[in-house]
């Protein structure tokens, strides 16, 4: 509470009329803006995702080596523990942030580039869920009767069996490769979407402007995306957020699991997978990527709360 | 509420019979030769023609079907293809395993989370609020397999030399003998029924050494299964304990709340008579869903904790090709997980009067 007062006094004055009068249009983005820099736990995460895509868009600089590059020329051998020359480690070692893994590939290096795959991960395979679960919810909430019912009791099925078993099954179905994951993981989440997009659509169909739209004529189609669509999409925002952090979670599980990313790829949980026997001899291997996982997943969680108490105007007002 | 309970018991069936054709399917578009994976590599074309007669794999899908509702409904779910082993022998020793692990990491959320949510709104914008709310939003961000790991390295490796130290794999300590329950209660002529339930419970190493007074069983499986539920649990705990927090501060900020307290009524009284009744509905309704993430979650737990349960089974049934399992297991999992929901369905009739008449 009191960071929010804080906040709202230290807003600058009034701007003068005739910017005001400018400034109309972006005004309701701007105070949706402002809302959402209000919660502190959307800051939060907000940073954290800003400082992890950064390091993963540069990963290219600021890597000093390539992720499937074998440092045994360099003089490096395998597992070996981090050294940081700054941190003591002698000037005759070979300097490896995080170490290297059990093919003499550095870690901090795979690390980076790690975070450019799940990233993509998380938000290409959310996107898809959004876009495939959004039609059928949005389907169904504006046909109503059988196609309803057939589409809902299809989700109900896709419900019925734990996420990461689902999608365990659809893997082995389609083979094992990082898009397949990225598809089981979306087939999985797309009931989520359906329900979300079917309830705002059944509660703004009800509105007068979609009565106003229907009496002037709109067609069936134009209503449903003109008019339905953009409104129910504020859900569809704060549930996305936090599906990135599940799409991400279930993913890195699935390649832990070993029925992800092919064993070359730097993937977080394939790297956590492929050296998980090593727990007592180099722990270095598990919790370097483990760290890395749980920060973009407490990431995207902290910012889709934020975004929820933001949006929510039951909550704001 | 009798007519309540009926008619969701009605509504569960369709999807039942929906998850019994999907498992079905699924477990035929698993693109594998079951001959050559039960056989071997090398298996000859005449071996495969006996095999595939012999387990109806020549009968057109819908007659497959046919004969697979009609094993069902006499309770049998088929033979392994790689063992030969009856799936339902499979099952009664491994489900055991994966009971008690779920159930003592929902005990596990439910305490820990719970008790962690009420002091947080108790207390509210307090330190202890503060870090509660860390916690639970660390315990809800990291994934199953990384606390799992951390657990059995900090339990196992750091702490090896103190009081603290947890074993960070299998189900019991290699050579520790114990009886089953029918050898303990002197029932070894019993049979049929009774005698497979019975065996049933003896493979739930907590409860067998409680009935039968073995604690020593007793105290090295909790000890073996003390990092896993809590590896398991953790995801759940976070959630309940984020839902306990703002469900109570919710109620807490209602009329009846501040007539209670107007009535001079001590803080604790309205605190958890009043407000803490009808801020548990959404308390319960994460649980229930949260039993989705523990059998999720049981797949990953068990591999790394070296559990032989029906997460891994299901998991390395699928590596193998092992359809008939597969699709037992599978078919369990999803019954277990629409039965709790069920469950929970009913369970906020009794919470809210309101929901049984709609």
């Amino acid at each position: 509470m009191t960071a929010s007062q804080a906040a709202r006094a230290s807003e600058p004055a009034p701007l003068p009329v005739g910017a005001r009068e400018e400034s109309r249009g972006t005004s309701r983005w701007r105070e949706t803006l402002s809302n959402i820099l209000r919660q502190r736990s959307a800051v939060v995460g907000l940073l954290i995702l800003a400082l992890l895509a950064a390091a993963a868009i540069f990963a290219g600089f600021i890597a000093p080596y390539a992720p499937d590059d074998v440092l045994i020329p360099e003089g490096a051998r395998p597992r070996m523990p981090p050294c940081i020359h700054l941190l003591g480690c002698p000037d005759s070692q070979l300097q490896v942030l995080f170490g290297t893994d059990g093919n003499v590939r550095d870690v901090f290096s795979r690390a980076l580039y790690g975070g450019q795959i799940s990233l993509t991960v998380g938000l290409v395979t959310v996107v898809f869920a959004i876009i495939v679960g959004s039609l059928i919810g949005a389907i169904s909430g504006y046909a109503g009767g059988w196609l309803d019912n057939l589409l809902m009791r299809l989700m109900d099925f896709l419900i019925a069996f734990p996420a990461l078993l689902l999608a365990i099954v659809i893997v082995t179905v389609l083979g094992r490769s990082l898009t397949n994951a990225m598809l089981a993981v979306g087939i999985v989440a797309i009931p989520i979407y359906a329900r979300v997009m079917r309830s705002s659509v059944l509660s703004v169909r009800e509105q007068d402007y979609v009565a106003a739209a229907r009496a002037l004529g709109d067609s069936g189609a134009g209503i449903l995306f003109r008019r339905i669509v953009p409104n129910s999409m504020t859900p569809m925002v704060v549930q996305g957020t936090l599906g990135v952090a599940t799409a991400i979670l279930e993913v890195a599980a699935l390649s832990f699991l070993g029925l992800g990313a092919a064993p070359n790829i730097p993937e977080w949980g394939n790297m956590i997978g492929l050296e998980r026997n090593q727990l007592f001899s180099a722990p270095h291997l598990i919790l370097v990527p483990g760290m890395l996982l749980t920060l973009t997943v407490l990431a995207f969680n902290l910012l889709g709360d934020g975004l929820r108490d933001a949006l929510d105007p039951r909550l704001n007002r | 509420m009798i007519r309540f309970i009926l008619r969701r018991l009605l509504l569960s069936i369709p999807v039942l019979a929906g998850v019994i054709v999907i498992v079905f399917v699924l477990a035929r578009v698993i693109p594998s030769d079951p001959c050559r994976a039960a056989l071997g590599e090398r298996a000859t074309a005449q071996a495969c023609d006996a095999f595939a007669e012999r387990f109806g794999l020549n009968e057109p899908l819908h007659e497959q079907f046919l004969i697979y509702i009609g094993a069902l409904s006499r309770g049998d779910f088929g033979e392994s293809i790689r063992t030969g082993q009856p799936v339902t022998e499979i099952l009664l020793q491994r489900l055991p395993t994966t009971v008690e692990l779920t159930l003592l990491a929902l005990v596990f959320a439910i305490v820990v989370g719970m008790t962690l949510g009420i002091i947080s709104a108790y207390r509210r914008n307090s330190v202890a609020d503060v870090g509660t709310m860390i916690i639970a939003n660390v315990g809800v961000s990291i994934p199953v397999f990384v606390l799992g790991l951390l657990l059995a390295f900090i339990f196992a490796i750091l702490l090896r030399d103190t009081a603290f130290v947890l074993p960070p794999s299998g189900r019991t300590s290699p050579g520790l003998a114990f009886q089953s329950i029918p050898e303990a209660w002197n029932l070894d002529d019993l049979g049929g029924i009774p005698r497979t339930v019975l065996d049933f419970f003896s493979n739930m190493y907590l409860l067998n050494g409680l009935v039968t007074l073995q604690f020593d069983l007793f105290v090295d499986a909790l000890r073996h299964l003390i990092l896993p539920a809590i590896a398991l649990g953790t995801i759940p705990m976070a959630i309940i304990a984020r839902m306990t927090r703002s469900s109570l501060l919710d109620v807490l900020g209602q009329d009846y709340i501040r007539t209670a307290r107007a009535k001079g009524l001590h803080n604790r009284l309205v605190v958890f008579r009043h407000g803490l009744k009808n801020a548990m509905l959404p308390v319960v309704t994460v649980i229930g869903l949260s039993v989705g993430a523990l059998l999720s979650g049981a797949v990953l737990t068990e591999t790394i904790f070296g559990l032989t349960g029906v997460g891994r089974t299901v998991f390395e049934s699928i590596t193998a090709r092992d359809y008939i399992v597969i699709q037992g297991f599978t078919l369990i999992i999803a019954m277990i997980y629409v039965m709790v929901n069920l469950v929970v369905d009913i369970s906020y009739g009794f919470l809210d009067p309101r929901i049984r008449v709609t």
